[in-house]
């Protein structure tokens, strides 16, 4: 029996503990849960996860960073600081989730049994020290999200998208275990730092193995973190998926498999980094730019929002392909930067399509911002936010990037992903300019409720209270290494 | 030294301007009553300003009011203001352009929500003439994209969606440039000087680099300037969006943000790449003389009024780009006076224009307008002495600058010099041209009248200006001098002469 660090688990724990409580709840009580309590038992849940992961960062100050159960499970500050990015958004999802649940089109408690269920599978995948355990985590949370996609029965695009995501999703999943087993094969262990240490104490006479084994593995992350060429689910998905779930999956999915892919491959396999990164620099390019000009063609705003997270990877593999402690921060940076704007546009987005959740049309926003001031400027500001204007945190976390990508020479490849920014910008001024286009549109009011209304609000502040002053949000990322790099 | 104290505020004013208008914004006037109060104090702390600076703080290459904080140390990112003669001009230029423009262009739809972009616009300008930390620089240059976006894609032309969208992805796409060179900069320092990742201007201007690595910086930064300014050939989304735009909006984007690239090409790709300018002189000064005389080309035969502008800016940047490239002392005062003069001369086209446009409506086309000296003496008037000082007539202000700057520059490289000066004389050819056919004639259109005691006024700033610039420009040259001195002798030892 290994020893157990439980503080390490406690965030999983307390996340799986709670979805499993609100599941035999919902079967004690009669006529099922409200809808009120679930979601106040999930918040508080995400909460609770909040305040661990404070814990744990001044437990990893204390002590330094450790591993636990068989060295298979890390606690360090980059864990730590994710845990923590991915409680928010876990929190702010469940809240948008909360006003179209009480709409009534899905019942029961389903959404935070999954929702609370797969955010326990990223947790584990941003603290997996073992391929084995970032595959479980992987599962969890897919097999969780699958459901989620096809949660809203009255659509059949709904269960479409699930369909399509389930299959593409379970390929990839495939390719990933084949990909830990060829790895396996080549190194002798599946332990993260131990492929480190092996790959770093010993010379690969025939690297092809290795290599196989490697290319595998990061066809499995492209996939689940939709990089072109591997992307080509995500648009469909994100369209048919109930829009509260797509903003669950936008950010927490990104959270989870961006840590696990950094941990694997910098973490282990560091020290094939000539061999991998070429190949990095080619997504980077083709994620950043095609990402970016299939959004312009786009008419629906939650496929144009799909291919935005699509340019959105593309960044933040770059500050993977930096492969330094700069790249590492900034990658970590991104993610926090990114996860509370994602979250809060999908909650307009939610609001602007209801109740029906069809309408995205891009001109049902025309005019939005003269008819609700509020709500246009707080899209507006959103948007603004994942182009990467200053004074927003898109614009430090492009910055983040791009300066970690210029550090480790790679200048072609920040002009590269800067020139499609300049694409994207067309895309979210399109947005932004149909918010304040002057035909009158004879649309009804969008109904704003309490819970979306704080999302949209504590997504809007956050965005520009650290677009004004980075500075704590810039240390925090700074702070929370990795257990190790080679 | 003085207090940065008062830059701060300069930079601050106009932002707390623009909330004071959009929290009162359901008031009528309330809003432009702030807006115009605003900007009168704006005007009043530049002069000010002008008046206090002084050149030799010790150890300070000619910048005063300096002061820097470090706002995140990871990043590298700091506040930091300084300024010296050659931003004080231009200082002065966006207090002035916005008032007047305040003054003498008011759009009376959504008011508020349009003194408030403008005032915003005003505040970044500022931090931009006045930042004095390359990375900061960056971020106001960057920031003044929104509002300017915003004026034109709310208040503009008919087409004005699509100006704005090309106005914002030009100078993006050019921006791209720029902050991969301003990346490689800092960290190039870092590695030569260690300690912590810093921007700050005084620091990256130490840094060691090869003449290759200075050339392509430059180019990665002189792309980003191009595009604002606009510099032949990058200039092709300036006739729409100073066409599309509102008139204050053509103000704003001909005035002043056209002088930041400009001001960028002088202060941050010329001076801190010393080694590149012998690479990438003579391409610039082609591209310079190119843009004049294709601007003026164009002038002459572009059917619109506004656009008619809208090239003669190209060209007249082109004369500015001359001057800060050729590396001579005279040539370069001159541009940065230029800066100046154009701003101003640019301010009265467009508020004329916009007059005119006020009381006939509609695209400005020169066919379509004949005879306005009849019945608008006045407005003929203004527009002479407007057009007189754009050509260069000696005595007003617009020949000071270009004469200084062809002196400079057939010293040192007298072909293109050349070239240039036949800019002045094609000046001449389309402006006269354009007038004879919109004043001379007759026109019984009842609409045409002359202009109003309060468009006169709005007026008097600019022609006073041209006067007396023309006339005595000598306290402003001892401003800009000592600054472009501290320029050339840091580009000197690199093979500049004269």
């Amino acid at each position: 029996m290994p020893s157990i660090n439980y503080l390490a688990i406690l965030p999983v724990a307390i996340l799986l503990g709670t979805s499993v409580l609100l599941l035999i709840l919902t079967a004690l009580v009669r006529g099922g849960l409200a809808t009120k309590v679930s979601t106040s038992i999930s918040v508080l849940a995400g909460l609770a996860t909040l305040v661990v992961s404070f814990v744990q960062w001044s437990y990893v100050a204390g002590h330094g960073a450790t591993t636990t159960i068989d060295h298979a499970v890390a606690l360090d500050g980059f864990s730590v600081v994710a845990t923590g990015t991915l409680a928010v958004a876990l929190v702010m999802a469940t809240l948008v989730a909360h006003d179209w649940l009480a709409h009534g089109s899905v019942v029961g408690t389903q959404f935070h049994v999954l929702a609370l269920a797969a955010s326990a599978g990223a947790l584990v995948m941003v603290q997996a020290n073992d391929l084995i355990v970032v595959f479980l985590g992987l599962e969890i949370l897919s097999i969780g999200l699958y459901v989620l996609a096809a949660l809203d029965r009255h659509r059949s695009a709904s269960s479409e998208a699930a369909l399509k995501y389930f299959l593409l999703g379970s390929f990839a999943s495939a390719i990933f275990i084949y990909g830990a087993a060829l790895t396996y094969g080549a190194t002798g262990t599946t332990n993260i730092s131990a492929i480190s240490y092996f790959l770093a104490g010993n010379v690969l006479l025939h690297p092809g193995l290795l290599w196989a084994g490697g290319a595998l593995l990061l066809v499995g992350f492209a996939f689940k973190v939709a990089a072109v060429p591997f992307h080509l689910w995500s648009p469909d998905v994100y369209e048919g998926a109930p829009t509260p779930v797509t903003g669950y999956m936008a950010s927490i999915v990104k959270i989870g498999a961006f840590a696990a892919f950094l941990r694997v491959i910098v973490s282990g396999l560091g020290t094939q980094m000539d061999t991998w990164r070429p190949i990095l620099w080619v997504l980077v390019a083709l994620t950043t730019v095609l990402g970016a000009s299939m959004a312009l063609i786009q008419r629906n705003a939650k496929r144009m929002l799909a291919y935005s997270s699509i340019n959105h990877a593309g960044y933040i593999i770059l500050g993977v392909w930096a492969a330094t402690t700069r790249g590492n921060a900034a990658t970590l940076f991104y993610l926090m930067a990114y996860a509370p704007v994602v979250v809060a546009t999908f909650a307009v987005v939610t609001l602007v399509g209801a109740p029906a959740d069809e309408a995205h049309s891009i001109d049902r926003y025309r005019g939005l911002g003269r008819r609700q001031p509020l709500l246009g400027a707080a899209l507006a500001v959103l948007l603004l936010s994942q182009l990467g204007v200053p004074l927003t945190t898109g614009f430090y976390a492009k910055f983040a990037v791009l300066a970690a990508a210029v550090d480790a020479g790679g200048g072609a490849i920040a002009l590269i992903s800067l020139i499609a920014a300049a694409i994207a910008a067309f895309f979210y001024l399109r947005w932004v300019l149909a918010l304040y286009a002057e035909e009158p549109v004879e649309l009804d009011r969008v109904a704003v409720p309490r819970a979306s209304a704080l999302v949209i609000v504590l997504g809007v502040a956050l965005t520009l209270v650290f677009g004004v002053w980075p500075g704590p949000l810039a240390s925090l990322a700074n702070h929370a290494t990795l257990l190790f790099t080679p | 030294m003085h207090s940065s104290l008062w830059l701060s505020l300069l930079i601050a004013l106009p932002a707390l301007g623009a909330l004071g208008a959009v929290l009162v914004r359901t008031r009528e006037n309330w809003s432009y009553r702030i807006a115009v109060a605003t900007a009168t104090i704006e005007m009043g702390l530049a002069i000010t300003v002008a008046l206090l600076y002084n050149s030799a703080v010790p150890g300070a290459s000619t910048f005063d009011f300096a002061g820097r904080w470090v706002l995140a140390a990871p990043f590298g990112l700091a506040y930091d203001v300084a300024m010296d003669g050659i931003s004080l001009l231009m200082v002065v230029l966006t207090a002035f352009v916005v008032w007047t423009a305040l003054l003498g262009a008011r759009d009376r739809r959504r008011e508020g929500a349009f003194v408030a972009w403008l005032l915003l616009l005003t505040s970044f300008t500022m931090g931009s003439f006045l930042a004095h930390d390359v990375l900061e620089f960056f971020i106001f240059f960057e920031l003044t994209l929104v509002p300017a976006y915003f004026i034109i894609a709310q208040w503009g032309g008919a087409q004005r969606a699509r100006a704005a969208l090309k106005f914002f992805i030009y100078t993006f796409t050019g921006s791209a440039f720029l902050f991969v060179g301003v990346l490689y900069l800092g960290f190039a320092h870092q590695h030569q000087f260690g300690g912590d990742l810093t921007f700050a201007y005084s620091a990256l201007s130490a840094t060691a680099m090869s003449s290759g690595t200075a050339t392509w910086l430059f180019v990665a930064f002189a792309i980003a300037f191009a595009a604002k300014a606009p510099i032949w050939p990058l200039h092709t989304w300036s006739p729409i969006s100073y066409a599309e735009a509102p008139t204050a909006g053509s103000i704003e984007l001909s005035a002043l943000l056209a002088k930041l690239g400009s001001y960028g090409l002088l202060r941050f790709a010329v001076a801190l790449f010393p080694l590149a300018q012998s690479n990438v002189r003579p391409v610039m000064l082609t591209l310079a003389v190119v843009g004049i005389v294709y601007g003026s080309a164009l002038a002459s035969v572009t059917p619109d009024l506004k656009r008619l502008v809208a090239f003669s800016s190209v060209a007249q940047m082109g004369f500015i780009t001359l001057g800060i490239m050729t590396g001579s002392k005279i040539a370069m005062v001159g541009a940065v006076l230029l800066m100046f003069n154009h701003g101003v001369i640019t301010v009265g086209f467009f508020l004329l224009i916009g007059f005119m446009e006020k009381r006939r409506g509609g695209p400005m086309q020169i066919r379509d307008l004949t005879g306005w000296q009849g019945p608008a003496p006045v407005l003929a008037g203004l527009f002479t002495v407007v057009m007189l000082a754009s050509i260069g007539l000696p005595g007003l202000s617009g020949f000071v600058s270009e004469y200084l700057i062809l002196i400079g520059s057939f010293a040192t490289h007298a072909w293109w010099a050349l070239v240039a000066t036949f800019g002045v004389v094609l000046a001449a050819l389309y402006l006269l041209w354009a007038y004879q056919r919109v004043f001379h004639g007759r026109s019984d259109d009842p609409a045409i009248t002359d202009v109003t005691a309060r468009e006169r006024w709005a007026l008097v700033p600019v022609v006073v200006l041209i006067v007396a610039l023309g006339v005595f420009p000598r306290p402003v040259l001892d401003r800009i001098s000592p600054s472009v001195q501290q320029v050339i002798e840091h580009v000197a030892p690199a093979g500049v002469t004269k």
